[in-house]
């Protein structure tokens, strides 16, 4: 029966051939590590998202007069309302973590680079519409850290030239954060993950017609790939029990930690906390907005900040795939500019002192000196390297990637 | 009616395409409109635009916080001697005149809100310290420190009576 049923839908639509095609069959490098177990992850975090606030908004009053109580009806009086609402809150922390590690894999092994360029920038996308999501979503508690969160990252478009205050009325529906501005932040706050979901699925079209990239970071011969599932299916499913159990010991034992004590203070628009610090996964990109002495400037590095990881494919001049796995000159650089952005974390989180400024701009020097001197640095151990003489493994290497790129320009 | 020959002639085609790709265009345009100011403040927003403060219990020396369109007024009852070192100085990073800045040197009315990234700031000692990001600004409102880039900003108000302002209305 189950046979005939799907015989009838195969005649009228791909579905076997699609399983086949893209899932059970899809060819997946033999050599993947847990480092690419992240996307897998992030897809899942996305529907956990996904499922627990649609519950949440069920229960949720998107009015400045009863926001904030209804946030406590949730956690009080409705049934699980605590699970749903901690779950979610964690769940913005765990989606932040699992996409940096998925990019930072992307960074350590070079997966941006041809012809990947398109999953990079798709991703970078991915990463623009989670932060705006996330930071939408913070204003909904309606607590003083909401409020003022929101308060200053609106006033960020202050910063737009000659109708900077007139594009942050505009985007507030008021002279200051209100009524008004919750409401609009909750319609957009349930949009944008149905843009999330449809820029992931440009990102898996993407993904499934380049591949995996794997690290050793080129295309690998026919012979080395293996079958998604089950190969890759087990391996993710076992990445997901170790993810849920450390999601889960948050959720139940340390809720709180991803939440700022402030926030339970209902908002008051007369009053600023003394010490406003952003969620912990925009705290970098806070401390660089501070270490600019000027607002428009400081504006300007902090945008740049994220989008200068879409330069990449460019600036990065190395003919060695595989990224810091066969390059040393790489690997310390990458290593540097995650302790550097580690220390830039730090700033952003400890109140302003003349001390911190100056880390925080020396900080700021390095992260943006790391991408001005990658050309020339990646150039220059390219050049040492093939010098000194590679070893033939990675000759072999080399050959093979720059075969499978012709291959593709011809397909 | 147009030339048998003319079917090779895709000059009037090209422009027609152009035309309607212009057309819809702005019409593309004009619809989005309504959506966009949509987003503004509303009218009943607009309504509330003004408030009326009595200044009759506010103590010499001393300062209350105001609502006004959902943003704090700091209006300051400023000492005699606040007063003169205010009118002896032009600030800091903006110079300005302290006459420039106030209606009766007895009260500052200022929005008590920073320049730099809208916090509000905290009256310590003479002048304001914001606490988001360390700006200072002096009695005038005038700032001394950055990084906020400019003074306390003044709203439009008038004295209705004595004691009496129309914050909203200039």
């Amino acid at each position: 029966m189950a046979n005939k049923i799907i015989a009838w839908i195969d005649h009228r639509f791909p579905l076997t051939s699609f399983i086949k095609h893209e899932l059970t069959g899809y060819p997946t490098p033999r050599n993947l590590s847990y480092w690419w177990n992240f996307g897998f992850l992030a897809g899942i975090v996305l529907m956990l998202q996904v499922l627990t606030g649609l519950f949440l908004a069920m229960h949720y009053k998107p009015d400045a007069a009863m926001a904030f109580d209804s946030i406590q009806h949730i956690m009080r009086d409705v049934n699980y309302g605590w699970l749903l609402r901690f779950m979610h809150s964690t769940g913005a922390s765990a989606f932040f973590l699992v996409i940096y590690i998925h990019m930072a894999r992307t960074l350590y092994y070079g997966s941006y680079r041809a012809p990947r360029e398109l999953m990079w920038w798709t991703g970078q996308g991915l990463l623009l519409l989670l932060m705006a999501t996330a930071f939408m979503g913070y204003l909904l508690p309606w607590g003083q850290m909401s409020f003022w969160g929101a308060t200053v990252i609106t006033n960020l478009f202050r910063a737009t030239p000659f109708i900077g205050d007139q594009v942050v009325v505009w985007l507030r529906g008021d002279y200051a954060v209100g009524d008004d501005t919750l409401t609009r932040f909750f319609a957009l706050h349930y949009l944008f993950p149905f843009l999330i979901i449809g820029a992931v699925v440009i990102h898996l079209v993407a993904l499934h017609s380049v591949r995996s990239s794997n690290p050793s970071g080129i295309d690998l011969a026919d012979k080395d790939n293996i079958p998604f599932h089950p190969y890759y299916t087990i391996k993710d499913f076992y990445g997901l029990g170790v993810f849920l159990m450390a999601y889960f010991l948050v959720v139940f034992f340390f809720p709180h930690s991803v939440l700022e004590p402030a926030n339970n203070i209902p908002a008051n628009p007369l009053i600023t906390p003394d010490h406003i610090v952003p969620e912990w996964y925009f705290l970098p990109f806070y401390a660089i907005l501070r270490a600019v002495p000027n607002m428009v400037g400081g504006v300007v590095a902090m945008g740049l900040s994220v989008i200068v990881f879409a330069f990449m494919p460019f600036l990065d001049r190395s003919r060695i795939p595989g990224g810091g796995r066969y390059r040393p000159v790489y690997r310390i650089m990458f290593y540097l500019f995650i302790l550097d952005i580690l220390v830039l974390g730090y700033v952003g989180y400890v109140p302003p002192t003349s001390k911190t400024i100056i880390i925080g701009q020396v900080a700021t020097f390095i992260y943006f000196g790391s991408f001005i001197l990658l050309p020339f640095i990646s150039k220059a151990e390219d050049k040492w390297l093939f010098k000194r003489g590679l070893p033939p493994k990675i000759l072999a290497l080399i050959a093979s990637e720059e075969q499978e790129i012709a291959k593709r320009g011809k397909r | 009616m147009a030339e048998y020959d003319d079917l090779d002639d895709t000059g009037r085609r090209d422009f027609l395409l152009k035309v309607t790709t212009v057309v819809t265009g702005a019409g593309a345009v004009a619809a989005s409109i309504p959506f966009v100011a949509s987003m503004n403040p509303s009218a009943e927003l607009l309504a509330k635009a003004n408030t009326e403060v009595d200044l009759s219990d506010i103590p010499v020396g001393g300062m209350h916080t105001v609502a006004w369109q959902g943003k704090p007024i700091f209006i300051l009852h400023r000492t005699p001697e606040s007063i003169k070192a205010m009118e002896a100085t032009n600030g800091g990073l903006k110079p300005e005149q302290d006459s420039d800045r106030v209606k009766k040197p007895e009260w500052l009315v200022v929005i008590g809100v920073c320049t730099h990234m809208g916090c509000v700031p905290n009256k310590e000692g003479p002048g304001w310290t914001c606490h988001c990001h360390g700006s200072q600004y002096d009695d005038s409102g005038r700032v001394l420190r950055g990084p906020a880039p400019n003074n306390l900003e003044v709203p439009p108000y008038r004295f209705i009576a004595d004691n009496k302002i129309m914050i909203g209305q200039a």
